[in-house]
């Protein structure tokens, strides 16, 4: 594998220059059995040394024991002491689509204006990112490219992370809206105590009645056969018949609640909801209404100064014990994105199993995602994308991510950094 | 003798007093009034120590004649029979801004767009926030609107002043009367007056609390080279008006009792004792505050109940907030039982007829009465050595008195007048008569009527018989009653009455329009009402919570405290030669004792470690906890400490002790090419602010390079100089040219043999750091990202002469480690960070291990409150991103950053005679999957996973017990606020800026011009 690497970074260096990312990867078009590693499979089984057969991309049989004596013209690859992974799923980010944080020019995320239903941040996803190839290096596989901001940002995309094109990488293009839930409390600042304070939302209500009324008018819309030109209007169809996720991201436990009931309202199929959730009585509005949640990274202060010092690390535990389906997001910088495998393993010292975790960032993701036909688990008939470690991806300590495949084809795992770091070990010498 | 004497001063000051009205000229004839008023067989309450029972006072004019019982009094003399009544001085209140002019803040520099120069056109200080040549009694005017408001509670006197800027300028005693400033002024510089805060000034310096420290500082400093010489080269009026009122006592306003700590180190370091304005939390850290050993001037506005009725919206109300409003009612009585001297001001009081039921309130918490009155008069005229004035009733003071119907601090007291320079001000009407009581009737169809209420405003019912009866709607004037009612289905009657003593005669026209008589007279026996109220006083005393340290939730109820104990059978990771050993550690008076196997146990307590891991306690080289300032503004800002601003209260200590840190060096932020001075502290959680510092620690200060120095991410272009890199290297080279001047200008005064004629050189806090890093007494920590500044830098130290200590952040530390390594420069790095902005764009997570590989003193740091409580994980990242071994990349969080803070003396690793900084793992300490089980510094267990239910469940139990005393508060009716969430403290403050908890550069843009807007 390193001397691969060190033979792309020659040829990349002698005839592309440094500022590209290594070519895609390709399908070889046989049918491989990969031997002698422990499979996770994403569901809770393991085999402790199992076989994995691929063909077309596709996964054409798992199991426990070497398999190669029942696929006797699979080309044989021997992962001994390796560990195999289903493909991370990173959902909600905006990886692909913006570069560098703090140069606007690169930003591609964030439209003007209030109510962006109809925007779509597939076209914006940048296959070419230089930040892309770091992410991967550390097993996640797909992002969820996500427009931000205002009260509906847009619409989102399932993308691997990997592909000449947007096209090319697409899982499930315009799989929902994004819906911003406002929020109760407003912030100001008061001067005479020079801080910044919370007050109640007087818009609340009013701004909650606008999001009934464009539902009610995208419904009443979505009732006329002919194509009609409103474009925020009708972007909200795959969300009212039943194909699309609405994604609403709340701030607190009232708005959950009053998110949920207004789902419930209109009748929606696929609601998800995004954020961080405490009370009892939350949980059991997205129980009883089997809402699925994707809760923000671990890896954030407690909420308030009074919360109990790993709040964050305990949620997924809590969660999971009431028996809600549970995702998990990086919701810090998308650069960091390559930390989502740490961060639901930090769950673990917390009540959390590992494959609990394991299962936060890649079925339950999937499930919520609308993407587990295709992804999420080594299950036969899914697509054949999965990881290769020396160690257990949950833990910085022991992660080593030696191999990726998306849809059978390897993935190049060599970025930027790797090769700024293979140039500078060369000018000092460094083994 | 003594009369005599007392006389003699009496007739000075008439004459002075009545100086000012004797100059102005009259239009009409001369209408001089006998003004000797005697005061009789009142209870006299001289001060809060002596009463005069059946006591007698005169007055001349506005002032005291004579104190005492029986004695002669002029013929001319007007007499008052004060039976039964009370008379105090009249209240004093020495924090007040009475009859100033309204602070009008003008818009202001902000971040991009800095303003540089004072608003305030003429010979004063260069900066706008030091004006103590303001002059109260300059710019006071009589503003009877207010002076009413104080009167109503029985203030007669202020001391006022100015209430903007730092140095503020002086007082002046006034009186409440309702005459002319001449008459009102009673004494013109009483006190001079500070703050931190810089008020009204435009200018952006300084933007941080530490700043307004320094400022103050300098201008001290200033102000004494001024005067020894300085004058010479500069007319400053500002600076001859801060040296004059050195001979003053000064007031320091504070808004809590780290304020009263900060302000009192300032007046330590210039000889100055000043009095405390406290924020009303004094009682939170007590002996602190007696260790003042100074005046506090304590509010007398208490927290206002909050609405918990919701129990969704109570989450957010914190364990502090709920506390506070339970304890600060208490403030006053802790005070007075620690002895300490205090005066009590209602300054802060927005509604100020909340004023005796809060001292009642304080009362009922055990402020004794006599110490009250004291606090509000007595005192507060001592600590401003205005006791010759006001503040009691003796002979020759001011005539301000207070007369009530009862003891003052009693609930039914009322002030029947406020007397003021002698001029009587009507609170409520002593004439007017009692009604109350139950009267038999004339009345057609009525037997009796029931007069109660309050006797100006008094209700009446009117009974049939025992058992029917008929509300009838009152009003009073004066002695005439105006009574409506109807009975039955019958139309309105309308009775108007007459009060004279014990009867009501009255005229009345019933529902038919015929004219009627009617009278009422009192039943002798009915006057037993009011009696009942007093049984109803004697409710249980208040039961209060215990005090926590820290004032906050996770704070203990005791401080911990060391112990010799012995944790056995653990994998210690010994950052030794010996590497990781299975053994046991013996911690002795805070340091390591013994290393080894099967080590005695006799009388040690035992911590069982099998099958875990033992540690030193982690290092933070780069934090910004605990601190109320992280950014001052100037390009050179090496004048400004953060152990000026450490915050003893921040929650994120304790979470980082629960992460495993025990050591943090709080840096000031990148805002400036040189930045504050460090502070170095260990996370003692509950000990107070100065004790969190790391005794003589190593001196650091902050240089930065880059986007952050040049506004680089502005949206407009920024006004300050540098605004390019290569504007930064100019900073630098002219902030140590002028450092090498300065060193030589003192090294020539302090060689002189012959002083005389020599004016020592002005002492400059900026200069005075840069001096000490040339002298290599202090060492910097620079933010760096890429490598040509980094260069830069190096060259620059190697050619003026002074030494980098570390590079902090450095993520090109990569491409230079070879120049760093040949200078010895340390590298202190994050594990993963880049693509956030330009800077960082060929920043590597391999960073860490290339710098170590080439031989480069390593470390991982956090910059981060949430990264900084699992630095063990981000250490562990330097293995998957260049594979460092083990130990390499445990030492990145602990022995590495020990060494480049010139603490491995005494951090870093277990060895025998270091300190017992400690963490004891439940796992790898380099695995996602380990937490701390007990976090130990100086041989004290400051976390403890295993007491962490417990802590939880009290913090629980003591909140509701608290929320069900508001739900009682609220069901008897008074006022409460609904809570809201406060933005957590780590990101609001407006110096909270950079770098920090996410709040950005542009955050800190847009919160100034909110703040100037």
């Amino acid at each position: 594998m390193k001397k691969i690497s060190i033979l792309i970074y020659l040829i990349v260096s002698t005839f592309l220059g440094f500022a590209q990312n290594p070519t895609v990867g390709k399908s070889s078009g046989e049918t491989i059995i990969y031997t002698g590693a422990h499979i996770f499979v994403g569901n809770g089984v393991e085999y402790n040394n199992g076989s994995l057969v691929i063909e077309k991309g596709k996964i054409l049989a798992i199991g426990d024991g070497d398999l190669s004596s029942k696929y006797p013209n699979a080309k044989k690859v021997s992962f001994a002491g390796k560990q195999i992974y289903p493909g991370i799923i990173s959902p909600a980010n905006s990886l692909g689509l913006t570069e560098i944080q703090a140069v606007r020019t690169t930003s591609d995320f964030n439209e003007i204006g209030e109510i962006n239903s109809n925007v779509r941040a597939l076209i914006a996803y940048n296959t070419d990112s230089e930040v892309i190839p770091t992410v991967r290096s550390n097993g996640i596989l797909l992002t969820q490219a996500t427009p931000e901001g205002g009260l509906i940002p847009g619409r989102s995309s399932v993308m691997y992370l990997d592909g000449w094109n947007w096209e090319d990488a697409v899982l499930k293009a315009d799989d929902g809206v994004w819906l911003n839930w406002p929020s109760k409390v407003t912030n100001s600042f008061n001067r005479t105590t020079f801080e910044r304070e919370s007050k109640k939302n007087e818009n609340y209500n009013k701004t909650v009645d606008e999001l009934h009324t464009f539902f009610n008018q995208a419904l009443a819309l979505s009732q006329d056969d002919k194509k009609y030109d409103n474009l925020k209007l009708t972007a909200l169809n795959g969300v009212l018949n039943g194909v699309d996720r609405l994604y609403i991201q709340a701030g607190s436990d009232k708005e959950i609640i009053d998110a949920i009931a207004f789902c419930k309202e209109h009748a929606i199929k696929f609601p998800v909801i995004v954020g961080e959730v405490s009370s009892d009585l939350a949980i059991s509005a997205l129980k009883e209404n089997n809402v699925p949640i994707i809760i923000p990274s671990t890896h954030r202060l407690p909420s308030r100064g009074d919360s109990e010092v790993w709040e964050a690390y305990k949620l997924p535990a809590k969660l999971f014990a009431k028996g809600l389906l549970v995702g998990m997001q990086y919701n810090d910088s998308y650069w960091r994105t390559r930390n989502l495998p740490f961060v639901a393993g930090n769950a673990v010292g917390h009540g959390l199993t590992k494959a609990q975790a394991l299962s936060m960032i890649t079925l339950n993701n999937a499930k919520i995602l609308g993407i587990d036909n295709f992804v999420g688990s080594l299950e036969v008939g899914k697509q054949a994308s999965y990881i290769v470690s020396e160690g257990d991806i949950l833990d910085m300590r022991t992660s080593k991510v030696t191999n990726a495949f998306i849809r059978g084809a390897e993935v190049n795992l060599d970025d930027k950094q790797k090769r700024l770091a293979e140039k500078y070990n060369d000018k000092y010498g460094i083994k | 003798m003594r009369k005599n004497l007392s006389l003699l001063i009496l007739f000075i000051i008439c004459k002075f007093s009545a100086f000012s009205q004797e100059t102005f000229h009259e239009n009409g004839v001369k209408d001089k009034r006998p003004d000797y008023y005697l005061f009789k067989n009142a209870t006299v309450h001289v001060d809060g120590k002596t009463t005069i029972n059946e006591g007698w006072v005169l007055i001349k004019g506005d002032k005291i004649e004579k104190v005492g019982k029986n004695f002669d009094y002029p013929k001319t003399t007007q007499v008052m029979d004060m039976s039964g009544k009370h008379i105090y001085p009249g209240f004093v209140d020495i924090y007040s801004d009475y009859g100033m002019p309204e602070i009008k803040r003008k818009p202001g520099g902000g971040y991009y767009n800095m303003e540089f120069k004072s608003g305030k056109e003429g010979a004063f200080a260069w900066n706008q926030a030091i004006k103590p040549e303001v002059k109260a009694d300059e710019i006071f005017k009589v503003d009877d609107k207010s002076a009413a408001e104080l009167r109503k509670i029985g203030f007669g006197a202020t001391v006022t002043h100015q209430k903007d800027g730092i140095a503020r300028g002086n007082s002046a005693l006034v009186s409440l009367n309702n005459t002319t400033e001449n008459e009102v002024l009673l004494k013109s510089n009483v006190s001079s007056h500070f703050s931190f805060d810089k008020g009204s000034s435009i200018q952006s310096y300084p933007v941080s609390l530490m700043g307004s420290v320094a400022l103050l500082r300098q201008a001290y400093y200033d102000a004494k080279w001024y005067t020894n010489g300085g004058i010479g080269s500069e007319r400053n009026l500002s600076l001859e008006a801060l040296a004059q009122n050195m001979a003053l006592p000064a007031v320091f306003h504070g808004k809590s009792f780290l304020d009263a700590q900060r302000a009192d180190k300032i007046g330590k370091e210039f000889g100055i004792k000043y009095i405390l304005k406290s924020g009303g939390d004094d009682y939170k850290r007590i002996s602190e505050i007696k260790e003042l050993n100074t005046h506090i001037i304590a509010p007398i506005s208490f927290p206002k109940a909050l609405d918990v009725e919701d129990p969704l919206d109570a989450e957010i109300v914190s364990l502090t907030d709920l506390k506070n409003w339970e304890m600060a009612p208490s403030n006053l009585a802790v005070l007075a039982k620690n002895n300490i001297s205090f005066s009590i001001s209602p300054s802060d009081l927005v509604d100020k007829s909340q004023f005796f039921g809060n001292i009642q309130k304080a009362i009922k918490l055990r402020l004794d009465k006599n110490t009250a009155l004291d606090a509000l008069t007595s005192s507060p005229a001592k600590a401003l050595k205005i006791d010759n004035l006001v503040g009691s009733i003796k002979n020759g003071m001011i005539a301000n008195l207070l007369i009530s119907n009862e003891e003052i601090f009693d609930p039914k007291a009322k002030i029947l007048e406020n007397w003021i320079q002698g001029n009587k001000f009507v609170i409520n009407d002593l004439s007017l008569s009692s009604v109350k009581g139950t009267y038999s009737t004339d009345l057609s169809g009525f037997s009796k009527l029931e007069i109660t209420g309050e006797n100006e405003k008094p209700s009446i019912e009117l009974f049939e018989n025992d058992s029917t009866k008929v509300k009838a709607t009152t009003t009073r004037d004066r002695n005439f009653l105006t009574i409506n009612y109807k009975k039955g289905n019958a139309g309105l009657v309308r009775l108007s009455g007459y009060i004279t003593d014990k009867k009501i005669n009255g005229d009345g026209k019933d529902a038919d329009g015929k004219s009627f008589v009617w009278n009422a007279t009192l039943n002798e026996d009915s006057k037993t009402e009011d009696k009942k109220a007093d049984s109803t006083k004697k409710s249980s005393e208040e039961k209060l919570g215990e005090i926590i340290y820290p004032f906050t939730a996770f704070g203990n109820k005791e401080k911990p405290s060391k112990e010799d104990f012995i944790i056995k059978n653990a994998t210690i990771w010994t950052n030794e030669a010996d590497g990781n050993i299975q053994g046991d550690v013996i911690i002795k008076n805070g340091k390591i004792d013994a290393i080894g196997k099967n080590l005695a146990s006799a009388g040690l307590k035992v911590i069982d470690g099998t099958n875990k891991h033992l540690t030193n306690g982690i290092i933070d080289e780069h934090s910004h906890i605990a601190l109320f300032s992280i950014n001052e503004v100037e390009s050179v800002s090496s004048e400004v400490r953060q152990e000026d601003v450490v915050n003893s209260e921040d929650i994120n200590i304790y979470r980082q002790l629960a992460g495993g840190v025990t050591t943090s060096q709080l840096l000031h932020g990148s805002a400036d090419c040189i930045g504050g001075q460090s502070a170095i502290i260990k996370l003692k959680w509950g000990e107070s602010a100065d004790k969190l510092i790391i005794p003589n620690s190593p001196k650091f200060i902050k240089f930065a390079l880059g986007e952050n120095v040049k506004r680089g991410n502005s949206p407009q272009v920024p006004n300050r100089y540098p605004s390019t890199r290569m504007g930064v290297e100019q900073v630098f080279t002219d902030a140590f040219t002028r450092a090498i001047a300065y060193k030589k200008e003192w090294a020539t005064y302090n060689g002189a043999k012959v002083k005389t004629g020599l004016t020592a050189p002005r002492t400059d806090l900026e200069l005075v750091a840069l001096v000490e890093i040339l002298d290599g007494k202090r060492n910097i920590t620079c933010h760096s990202y890429v490598q040509s500044e980094i260069n830069m830098l190096m060259k620059l130290a190697d050619s003026l002469g002074f030494k980098i200590n570390t590079f902090t952040h450095i993520l090109e530390g990569y491409k230079v480690a070879d120049k760093m390594k040949a200078r010895n420069i340390n590298g202190s790095t994050f594990s993963d960070w880049w693509a956030y902005k330009m800077e960082v764009k060929e920043a590597i997570p391999y960073n860490a291990a290339i710098m170590t590989k080439v031989g480069v003193n390593t470390a991982i740091n956090s910059d981060d409150a949430e990264m900084a409580r699992r630095l063990n994980q981000e250490a562990a990242k330097t293995m998957l991103y260049g594979g460092l071994s083990e130990a390499e990349a445990w030492k990145t969080v602990t022995l590495n950053p020990a060494k480049m803070l010139h603490l491995d003396e005494r951090l870093g690793s277990i060895k025998k005679g270091k300190d017992a900084d400690l963490v004891l793992w439940t796992d790898n300490p380099l695995s996602v999957y380990a937490k701390p089980e007990k976090t130990i510094i100086d041989g004290t267990i400051y976390f403890d996973l295993d007491k962490e239910a417990a802590k939880i469940e009290d913090l629980e139990i003591e909140k509701n017990r608290i929320i069900q005393k508001l739900l009682a508060e609220k069901s008897k009716g008074t006022p409460t606020v609904k809570p809201t969430a406060r933005p957590r403290r780590d990101n609001i403050h407006c110096d909270a800026i950079l770098e920090y908890d996410g709040v950005s550069v542009e955050q800190l843009d847009q919160f100034l011009e909110n703040l100037n807007k």
